[in-house]
This record gives C-alpha cells, sequence and structure tokens, in this order.
C-alpha cells in the first residue's frame, strides 16, 4: 500500500509541476512547452524533477527551476532538488496541442513541425498571422523578444507578431 | 604568475570550447544599442546567450572534471588572460558590421562542423551539449550567412566593405582547426583538422554565391589555445570581470 500511496503522491507532484506557469510566456504552462521530463523520489526521501532547457542559455531556465521547487513543497514534497538536463534535447515538437492553440490565442504563431527546419534544404514555409489567420506575412528577423522566438509582420492586417521558432 | 597551465586534457579541452563561446558572448553583447537596425540588436545579443549558455555548461563541467573546485563563475571571472584558451578569433575588436558578419560566418561554420562530430563523442556530457547547441548554431550560421550574401551580393559600397571584413578575420582561420588541441581524447574531443573540410565546403559555397574572394593572408594567428593572446583580451577581460572582481559574490 505504502507503494501505491507514493506513486500516487509523484503522479500529483508531476502534475503540479507542469501547471507551472512558463516565466517568459505565462500563457503557456510548462507541461504545455514539455519542458518537466521527469520527478522520482530518490532514496534519501527528497523528490527529484529533471527539466530541460528551451536554449542552452535560456535566462528563464532559473526562474522555471526555483518556480518547479515552490510548486513541489507547497504540494507537499519536503525536499525537492530540481536538475537540468540537455539531452535528449528539447524540441518543439514536444509541445502539446492545447499550447499550440494557447500560443495562437495569445498572439503569437505556433512552432512548424521541427523536421520541416532540419532537411538539407532549408524550406521557408510562411506563418499563418496569429490575429487575422492570413499566410501573407513576412519574416522581420529571425530572432525575436525571446531565444524562442522570431519576429514577423502580417500584410494583411499589417500587424507585427511572434512566432515560435522550430527547433 | 607566467605560462600557461598545464591541465588534464579533458579539462583543457572542455575549457577551450567554453572559453571560445564565453568570449564571442562577450563580444556580441558589446553589439547592443549599436548595431544597424534594433533587430540586429536583438539578433546579436540572442546569438550571444545562446554561446553563453554554451560557455556556462562547458565551463562548469571543465571545473567539475578538474576537481579543484572552482565553478563557472571561478573560471569566468578569476583567470587572468594567459589562463584563457579561446582562439584569437574570438577576441578581435567587432570592427564594422561587416567585420563582425564575416567572423560569424567563420565561427558559426566551424561551431556548426564542431558539435555535429561531439554527436558521436564517447563523453555524455559533450555529446548532450552538442545535440542542444547544434539545434541554436544551425540558426547563427544562418543568419551570419544571409548578411553576407546580402552585403556581398549587394553594392558596390556594401561589398568592398565585406570583403575588407573577411581580409581582416581571415588570418584567424587555420587557428581553429589546430590538430593539437584534441591530443590524447581520441573518442571524446572532435579532431579540429577532420571538422575542416565541410567547414570549407560550406563557407566556399557562401562567398561564391556572395560574389566574394577568397583571401589569401600571409600571416596566420597562433596561440590562443596555449594562453597567448592579442592585446585585445585583456581589455575585454577587464570590462567583463571588473564587478565579480569588485564585489565576489555579488548577485542579483
Amino acid at each position: 500500500m505504502v507503494t501505491t500511496q507514493a506513486a500516487e503522491n509523484l503522479t500529483a507532484l508531476l502534475a503540479a509541476a507542469r501547471a507551472v506557469p512558463d516565466p517568459e510566456i505565462p500563457v503557456l504552462t510548462l507541461g504545455d512547452l514539455g519542458v518537466i521530463r521527469d520527478v522520482r523520489a530518490a532514496g534519501d526521501g527528497a523528490v527529484e524533477v529533471d527539466i530541460t532547457p528551451t536554449y542552452t542559455g535560456c535566462p528563464a531556465t532559473a526562474v522555471i527551476a526555483s518556480d518547479v521547487q515552490a510548486a513541489l513543497q507547497r504540494a507537499g514534497a519536503d525536499q525537492v532538488r530540481v536538475q537540468i538536463v540537455l539531452s535528449p534535447p528539447w524540441t518543439t515538437d514536444w509541445m502539446s496541442e492545447s499550447g499550440r492553440s494557447k500560443l495562437r490565442g495569445f498572439g503569437i504563431a505556433p512552432p512548424e513541425p521541427a523536421a520541416h527546419a532540419a532537411g538539407p534544404v532549408r524550406l521557408a514555409f510562411s506563418v499563418r498571422c496569429p490575429h487575422c489567420g492570413s499566410i501573407d506575412t513576412r519574416e522581420i528577423s529571425r530572432f525575436g523578444s525571446t531565444p524562442c522566438k522570431s519576429l514577423w509582420t502580417c500584410r494583411s492586417c499589417t500587424e507585427p507578431f511572434d512566432s515560435f521558432k522550430a527547433i | 604568475m607566467t605560462g600557461v597551465r598545464t591541465l588534464p586534457p579533458l579539462v583543457g579541452y572542455a575549457l577551450a570550447l567554453g572559453d571560445d563561446a564565453l568570449i564571442l558572448a562577450q563580444r556580441l553583447g558589446e553589439w547592443v544599442s549599436y548595431a544597424p537596425q534594433m533587430e540586429e540588436d536583438i539578433a546579436l545579443a540572442n546569438i550571444g546567450l545562446d554561446l553563453l549558455g554554451q560557455a556556462r555548461t562547458l565551463l562548469s563541467y571543465a571545473g567539475a572534471v578538474e576537481g579543484a573546485g572552482r565553478d563557472e563563475d571561478d573560471l569566468a571571472y578569476l583567470r587572468d588572460d594567459r589562463d584563457f584558451r579561446n582562439v584569437q578569433l574570438v577576441e578581435i575588436p567587432n570592427g564594422d558590421f561587416a567585420v563582425t558578419m564575416a567572423r560569424q560566418l567563420i565561427f558559426s561554420a566551424y561551431q556548426y562542423e564542431l558539435y555535429t562530430a561531439l554527436l558521436d563523442s564517447g563523453d555524455p556530457t559533450l555529446a548532450g551539449l552538442a545535440g542542444k547547441a547544434v539545434k541554436e548554431v544551425d540558426y547563427h550560421r544562418d543568419h551570419a550567412t544571409q548578411w553576407v550574401l546580402r552585403l556581398g551580393d549587394g553594392t558596390e559600397l556594401s561589398r568592398a566593405r565585406m570583403q575588407a571584413g573577411l581580409d581582416q578575420v581571415w588570418p584567424y582561420v587555420d587557428e581553429l582547426f589546430d590538430p593539437a588541441d584534441a591530443a590524447g581524447l581520441a573518442g571524446v574531443a572532435a579532431d579540429p583538422a577532420a571538422l575542416r573540410p565541410a567547414w570549407e565546403r560550406y563557407v566556399t559555397r557562401v562567398l561564391d554565391e556572395a560574389t566574394l574572394r577568397r583571401p589569401e593572408p600571409r600571416w596566420r594567428s597562433r596561440g590562443g589555445r596555449s594562453g597567448l593572446h592579442t592585446e585585445h583580451l585583456g581589455h575585454l577581460l577587464a570590462e567583463m570581470q571588473h564587478l565579480h572582481r569588485s564585489h565576489p559574490g555579488a548577485s542579483w
């Protein structure tokens, strides 16, 4: 029974970690983003969490680690250790469907499948404007307000918007 | 203290790659608020941030393998120029935008081949970082390529300045591919000389398309990996390190 109880606790803790909002794009949870890799019980009674950064230099990583720590302590874990793991590398393909539609609602174009970006020939797909839905859009800069986004503008509604880069 | 410290090969290798990324990140940060367009301010800061993230992983790893209690901050902020192992390419001043783009093309094309090769490293930390970083560097290389094409195959003035930028940084190319850097690390490090053919193919294709001439320098830089640097590195370090040295342990 004890093991069942422990497993239920871990499931609850995993849900708590996944429910933490992303500090840069608070409309997304860490679960939507796909950066919570694992939650497990360590031998010494602590709870260990693996998180993976979107980009190696993403400044939000430290904030995410401390937010997850706080959320798990609120959910009843006494001792929490957060580890940053790089491998396997995070990809935008891990973003949930609900995350993609939340992004669109927030005015950010969701990422296209990463396979398109990684082929031997770089294919330039047009990005759909999250405001008016037009595909008559143009990239202004490959680098946007955070490492994970590029900057676009829509020729139809003339609004600028961020696009989540496929990686 | 003079003379470069003798370090275990893996520590030296992680420091060399980490120092390349750290110093270039610092140089790119100098462009913030000075780039020709606001989008370029953001782009160069983003690229610098990726490099800084790679540097943190590599310097932390070097410190852990060394086992002498030095963390990433000790290594970044408390070493003097003779203990830095970066190639001279990354420490030379930014010059104009064309010089910076020439350096970015050379360096990101090199880093792309480096991280691709390190995907197969027997060292899990290096292979793990490579898997992450190669996707970031792909964007850096593409960014530099687009600018070299636009400036090279642009107006008479932009072409002349892009060519001058290439001429200025080309003497620093050979140092990236010095096979001595991976000595004693078979199966772990990427042999620098083996990275060169793919690098040559990529860069040559970009220069051809940009109607630019491949420079033929009459001298070449050497010694960065063993702590011999240009006068510029000391000035860069003074700016980068002074806060940490004046206020040890400061954080915000």
